[in-house]
């Protein structure tokens, strides 16, 4: 049936079931949204195997204890570390530690985070840029903070300053090259989709770049926070001075040179418990939103 | 009337063509061929007509996606030139619609970025989305739609530019048949709907066939243009229709003869 002469006007089409067709198909195939999981199992499945991991290492320690494996100044006791906790509670000083420390950490990661996320886009965007400092900036993410300290120092002097310089040092790698990853995995599907939409230049960084790039940008962002975090406690522990105020790593330092091994396991839990709670209170919502979002986040 | 909706949608210019390719090649690097260069169109010349429905039909690695690439600017043909109304829509076999927004925020960024005004944006989502038959969709996250349903919804973020060309890359190659049957009949009163001229890259004939108003056969390496059909069945056409299974298998022949000289050397 090959017409020689074309059809220019189209005659209407009439296909009066198809809505029908349409819908069931669409209710067939369409997955059903997921259930929110009540309060009781939350806790059965996330809350009750983290805790029984601590029962079970404050069990084994107290153990430990009982069994004198160490002199008390090499392993003191639960309730000796517990008794240092109250304490420094009720003197008023134990938030005071705290907040010294993570007032500069979270102010040094906003920094990092300022400082590393249009760093990064450089990097992933531009090629002369990426083959200048893009091995150099992955090269620095395998280099300790700690080494920084040092320098840091002698340029700075002994000042928050100086903390500042050795987080930023931490964290800006991450954060830049974790945006450099996220970029890189975009796929070029959704470049070429973004282009023939009309999004180039700035619109398309804003539109298509950051927002797919965002999953990868977040894991930085995490990265960075544990290399903030990391890179403060080895400057407060390396270098106190008594302007500095106290923080958890000087806590940790006057603890050692007091003798006082309670003081340092407590100073060590803390650094630990508050490395744990900014994640699971920022970055772990935000990264679960986030895939969640996408579809990317599969419930086991 | 398909062409004179095609005029009015914008353009003060009159519009003979919607898109116009003419002697266009285009060649690869490729290490290992003769020349460092591998042929992959040669000397394309095609005329898409205002509100016309052409579909190009071709081999698997004919080229297809290459000249669409062409047509919708998104690279440059070795030689020859192509001129478009406007910039094209583009609808390509995976959905392409960006995971971080809903089903109704994809077709509002495609408003956007072509500079609908803020306040008309959302009630031209519904539109369009209501056009593809999808109205409670907006809301609705990428990986929450059906194969088919995210078809329906690229579908509408094309329409959303407003185009007077939409080039489609085997926009259903993914779907189930019985889906894509569907999505055939819709696009075809989506096609009527608004006059819109369509070039639709294809390797399933009776596809072709069922859509088409015009049917152009490529040959593969080099990609020419082997034959091209006009296709007089009325529409709405179904795939099953003894017409659309005649010349689905007179068009399937040529292909196959096509295929087949490529064993013989
Ligand atoms: N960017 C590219 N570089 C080199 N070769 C390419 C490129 N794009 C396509 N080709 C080659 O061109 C030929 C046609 O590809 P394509 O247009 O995708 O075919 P089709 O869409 O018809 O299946 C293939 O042989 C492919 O290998
Ligand atoms: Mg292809």
């Amino acid at each position: 049936m090959a017409g020689t002469e074309s059809t220019t006007t189209p005659p209407k089409a009439d296909v009066p079931d198809l809505a029908g067709l349409e819908a069931g198909l669409d209710a067939l195939d369409t997955v059903p949204a997921g259930r929110r999981t009540p309060l009781r199992e939350t806790l059965a499945r996330k809350v009750l195997p983290p805790v029984s991991a601590v029962a079970l290492v404050l069990v084994v320690w107290q153990v430990l204890v009982w069994a004198r494996v160490a002199p008390e100044y090499k392993l003191p006791s639960p309730s000796a570390v517990w008794d240092e906790l109250s304490t420094a509670w009720l003197e008023g000083t134990l938030l005071d530690y705290v907040w010294t420390s993570v007032s500069r950490g979270l102010l040094g990661f906003l920094l990092a985070l300022v400082i590393g996320t249009p760093l990064g886009l450089l990097v992933a965007r531009v090629r002369f840029v990426r083959a200048a400092i893009g091995p150099i900036l992955s090269g620095l993410q395998s280099l300790p903070s700690v080494a920084w300290v040092p320098p840091a120092v002698i340029w700075l002097g002994l000042n928050d300053r100086m903390m500042y310089a050795v987080i930023l040092l931490g964290a800006v790698p991450s954060i830049a090259n974790g945006l450099v990853s996220g970029i890189d995995q975009i796929p070029p599907l959704f470049l070429r989709a973004g282009r023939t939409l009309g999004a180039t230049g700035l619109r398309e960084s804003w539109h298509i770049v950051l927002p797919g790039a965002l999953p990868g940008y977040l894991a930085g962002l995490k990265q960075g926070w544990a290399f903030s975090w990391r890179s403060l406690m080895a400057a407060e522990i390396i270098a106190s001075s008594p302007d500095l105020g106290v923080g958890l790593g000087q806590l940790l330092e006057n603890g050692r040179n007091n003798s006082s091994m309670a003081q340092v396991f407590l100073a060590i839990l803390l650094i630990l418990i508050v490395g744990i709670a900014i994640d699971l209170l920022i970055f772990s919502p935000l990264e679960r939103r986030v895939l969640r979002g996408r579809g990317l986040l599969v419930s086991r | 009337m398909t062409t004179t909706t095609a005029e009015s949608a914008g353009d003060t210019t009159a519009v003979t063509h919607a898109a116009r390719v003419a002697h266009v090649s285009k060649s690869f690097p490729v290490p290992g061929a003769p020349g460092g260069q591998q042929l992959v169109l040669d000397d394309i010349t095609l005329d898409v007509a205002p509100g016309e429905f052409v579909t190009l039909l071709g081999a698997s690695g004919c080229g297809k996606s290459t000249l669409l690439n062409l047509v919708a600017g998104l690279d440059a043909p070795s030689a020859g030139t192509i001129g478009t109304a406007g910039r094209p829509a583009l609808m390509f076999q995976e959905h392409a619609l960006f995971p971080w927004l809903t089903a109704g925020r994809n077709i509002e960024l495609a408003l956007r970025l072509r500079g609908v005004p803020k306040a008309e944006r959302r009630g031209e989502a519904e539109r369009l989305l209501e056009l593809v038959r999808l109205k409670d969709a907006h809301g609705k996250r990428v990986h929450e739609l059906s194969g088919g349903m995210r078809q329906r919804v690229a579908l509408a973020r094309a329409l959303a530019q407003d185009s007077r060309l939409l080039l489609m890359d085997e926009p259903f190659a993914a779907l189930d048949a019985i889906t894509r049957d569907v999505l055939h009949d819709e696009l075809t009163r989506i096609w009527q709907e608004t006059g819109v001229s369509v070039l639709f890259v294809t390797h399933n004939v009776r596809e072709a066939v069922k859509l088409a108003q015009r049917v152009v056969l490529l040959s593969s390496r080099p990609g020419r243009i082997a034959r091209t059909w006009t296709v007089g069945i009325p529409q709405p056409r179904r795939i099953e229709d003894s017409a659309v299974a005649e010349l689905s298998a007179e068009i399937t022949e040529e292909l196959r003869g096509e295929i087949r000289r490529h064993g013989r050397d």
